[in-house]
């Protein structure tokens, strides 16, 4: 019993951290087909007035709506909030049960994970929108004449703005799309400005997705590249491996030997494994670090460091004050 | 004297294997620093030794409480994960995971210790439950089954918490596969008493086990009290079992091959097996231990995939030559 229990979760973990997109940002398998359908984002259909039919080009194709939907069903944390920042969240019936912003939301028990076609149904959705295609979903969907836009993990800021532009043009807000992706850019930009002035490029950094075992995101990983933005120097760089797809695990003496000046934190959160800056600098060894020394351990809203939606300019002043705040290297 | 030079030899197995895991990275020796600098200080002290001491811990415990938990049952195949144990763990675990939030990191070993005590006690219950119609001396197969069945239970229970809170699938199963990485010293102080504790009862046993693998009848006839014994060897067994889970996560395999080995190498007699397992298992987990954070460092592979990958053929080739080995 003990050789079938290793193999099965074994084969169970790859799966999880390959498609677990909601709780660590790793959904990495999704990210290649993301790029592809960011550049075809752009909107096909350009004028401002919501037009229907409206044919849009998601991860899963080119989809078509054929009215405004009035029903729809967000399996996706990220999409959930997409569409209440474009504009359209009165037409949204159900989300997820891990969509837990915005409040007003209306959360159900479905899974985005695992969904369950007919509790989808259910809900008579006009439109169904999550971030993959597992257990048949869009096919089965299909066959009850429901569209599913499948919106995955992204794999640049591009990427995020074209899915927000995709959503309002999909659900008849389109001018509203643009103009939370104007404010966006215009708040990253400002932070990103601001910080490369104070010149602390050479800072190392250290971003936590999980302890025991410790994973991370290399500088070519989408959230890599947000904290890329300001020129910090990750320290998982140098141990990333191609079948880590971006993802590395990490051992504490590695970790340790390596001196992060900074620590994020994106598994602090007590239901995501409660690693607080406190408990951080109990770690056996750790207290030599700089991060630790220096109080430079920064709890994030987990959240929002895991999902590539319109929350994401409060993640960059945050990275933002942190960096202010660092001694220089 | 054939058993003390056999003992001797595991005890210095596990010293070599422990000074081959702390310096792994500084062989051939001549490259041993003169002095070390605090960062590789913290490692060595802070994070490496306390890895080491819980590895030789952790194996030994499991492989005593396997070895025990054989002679109990008279059958070759149980180990300390059966009875309920691994599945009361890791329902435990994956509760403080889910359920207590801010506090799971530091509640996990406790709820894990708990469950797998837990996991045995309601498949003894069940077990006897069970075997109070039958026959005495179905008694003990009854209780595996009982332990089976529980632990099946359990293990779906888990399952059903883990469906509904996905988020955490990750952080589960990374504990479910067994890891040495969150050793610390303040774990070894926590499961030292009751390590210690367990071991000695279990040890101390040895002569009973030989008697009981006699049968029941003949064990009575000898003034022993075979199902109190059973009773108390189990206890220790889960007590130890409990305590190596709770640090260590779920690790298979040590329970199973560590005591076969040393009956190849000791013969039968409990009085020879248990000892040996203690100190092999330590040793045999060290090593795993280590080849688990250097294979792929700075990545680290489950424990229990090494054990299982390197345990397999082994406890192969070793049962190639052993057509008749007693139990």
């Amino acid at each position: 019993m003990p050789r079938a229990a290793v193999a099965v979760t074994a084969a169970v973990t790859a799966a999880v951290l390959a498609g677990c997109a909601s709780s660590t940002s790793s959904a990495t398998s999704a990210s290649s087909a993301t790029s592809a359908s960011s550049a075809a984002a752009t909107p096909s259909g350009a004028a401002a007035a919501a037009s229907f039919p409206v044919t849009v080009k998601a991860a899963n194709g080119a989809v078509t709506i054929k009215a405004e939907p009035a029903r729809i069903v967000s399996l996706s944390p990220t999409s959930t909030e997409d569409l209440y920042a474009v504009g359209a969240g009165r037409q949204v019936v159900a989300v997820d049960a891990d969509s837990n912003y915005p409040a007003g939301a209306p959360k159900t028990s479905l899974s985005g994970l695992t969904p369950n076609i007919e509790a989808i149904a259910r809900y008579s959705p006009s439109l169904v929108v999550t971030y993959q295609d597992t257990g048949g979903l869009v096919s089965g969907l299909a066959k009850l004449g429901i569209p599913v836009l499948i919106e995955p993990a992204v794999s640049t800021l591009d990427g995020v703005y074209a899915q927000i532009e995709q959503l309002g043009q999909a659900t008849g807000h389109t001018a509203q799309a643009r103009s939370v992706v104007a404010g966006m850019n215009a708040q990253i930009t400002a932070d990103v400005k601001n910080v490369k002035e104070t010149a602390r490029k050479n800072l190392s950094y250290f971003w936590e997705l999980s302890a025991n075992p410790y994973y991370s995101a290399t500088s070519s990983t989408f959230i890599g590249q947000i904290v890329g933005l300001f020129g910090l120097k990750n320290i998982a760089d140098a141990a990333d491996k191609a079948s880590d797809a971006g993802y590395p695990q990490l051992s504490e003496e590695y970790i340790v030997t390596a001196k992060p000046q900074i620590i994020f934190l994106a598994d602090n959160q007590p239901n995501d494994g409660g690693q607080t800056p406190a408990v951080v600098a109990k770690r056996p060894g750790w207290a030599v670090l700089p991060a630790v020394q220096n109080h430079e351990i920064i709890p994030l809203n987990d959240d929002i460091a895991s999902r590539w939606g319109p929350r994401l300019p409060q993640l960059v002043a945050q990275i933002a004050q942190a960096i202010e705040h660092a001694p220089s290297a | 004297m054939r058993r003390a030079g056999l003992l001797g030899a595991a005890a210095l197995f596990l010293i070599v294997a422990a000074l081959v895991s702390a310096l792994v990275d500084k062989i051939p020796f001549v490259h041993l620093p003169t002095s070390l600098s605090a960062v590789d200080q913290a490692v060595l002290f802070q994070i490496r030794l306390p890895r080491i001491v819980i590895g030789a811990l952790v194996g030994g415990l499991l492989a005593v409480a396997g070895a025990g938990y054989q002679g109990v049952f008279r059958n070759p195949l149980v180990d300390s994960g059966m009875l309920g144990s691994s599945a009361g763990a890791g329902l435990g675990a994956t509760i403080a995971i889910v359920y207590l939030g801010g506090a799971g990191p530091s509640a996990v070993p406790v709820a894990a210790f708990a469950g797998s005590l837990a996991g045995v006690a309601i498949a003894s219950l069940a077990g006897a439950a069970g075997s109070a119609r039958g026959p005495v001396s179905s008694g003990t197969a009854t209780l595996l089954l009982a332990g089976v069945a529980v632990g099946l239970f359990l293990t779906a229970v888990q399952t059903f918490i883990l469906e509904r809170s996905t988020q955490v699938l990750q952080q589960v199963y990374g504990w479910l596969l067994g890891s040495l990485s969150g050793a610390s010293w303040q774990q070894v102080t926590s499961i030292l008493p009751y390590a210690a504790v367990s071991t000695a009862v279990v040890l101390l046993h040895g002569r009973h086990l030989d008697v009981l693998a006699v049968g029941d009848e003949e064990a009575s006839a000898l003034g022993m009290r075979p199902a109190m014994v059973r009773g108390i060897v189990v206890a220790a067994c889960s007590l130890a079992a409990a305590s190596a889970v709770a640090v260590s996560g779920l690790i298979g395999f040590v329970g199973i091959i560590v005591p076969h080995v040393a009956r190849r190498l000791a013969g039968p007699g409990y009085r020879g097996v248990l000892p040996l397992s203690l100190l092999l298992g330590a040793g045999f987990l060290v090593l795993a231990d280590t080849l688990a954070r250097t294979v792929l460092a700075p990545a680290e592979l489950p424990i229990g995939v090494v054990t299982a990958l390197v345990g397999a053929p082994a406890f192969i080739w070793v049962l190639k030559g052993t057509r008749s080995v007693g139990v």
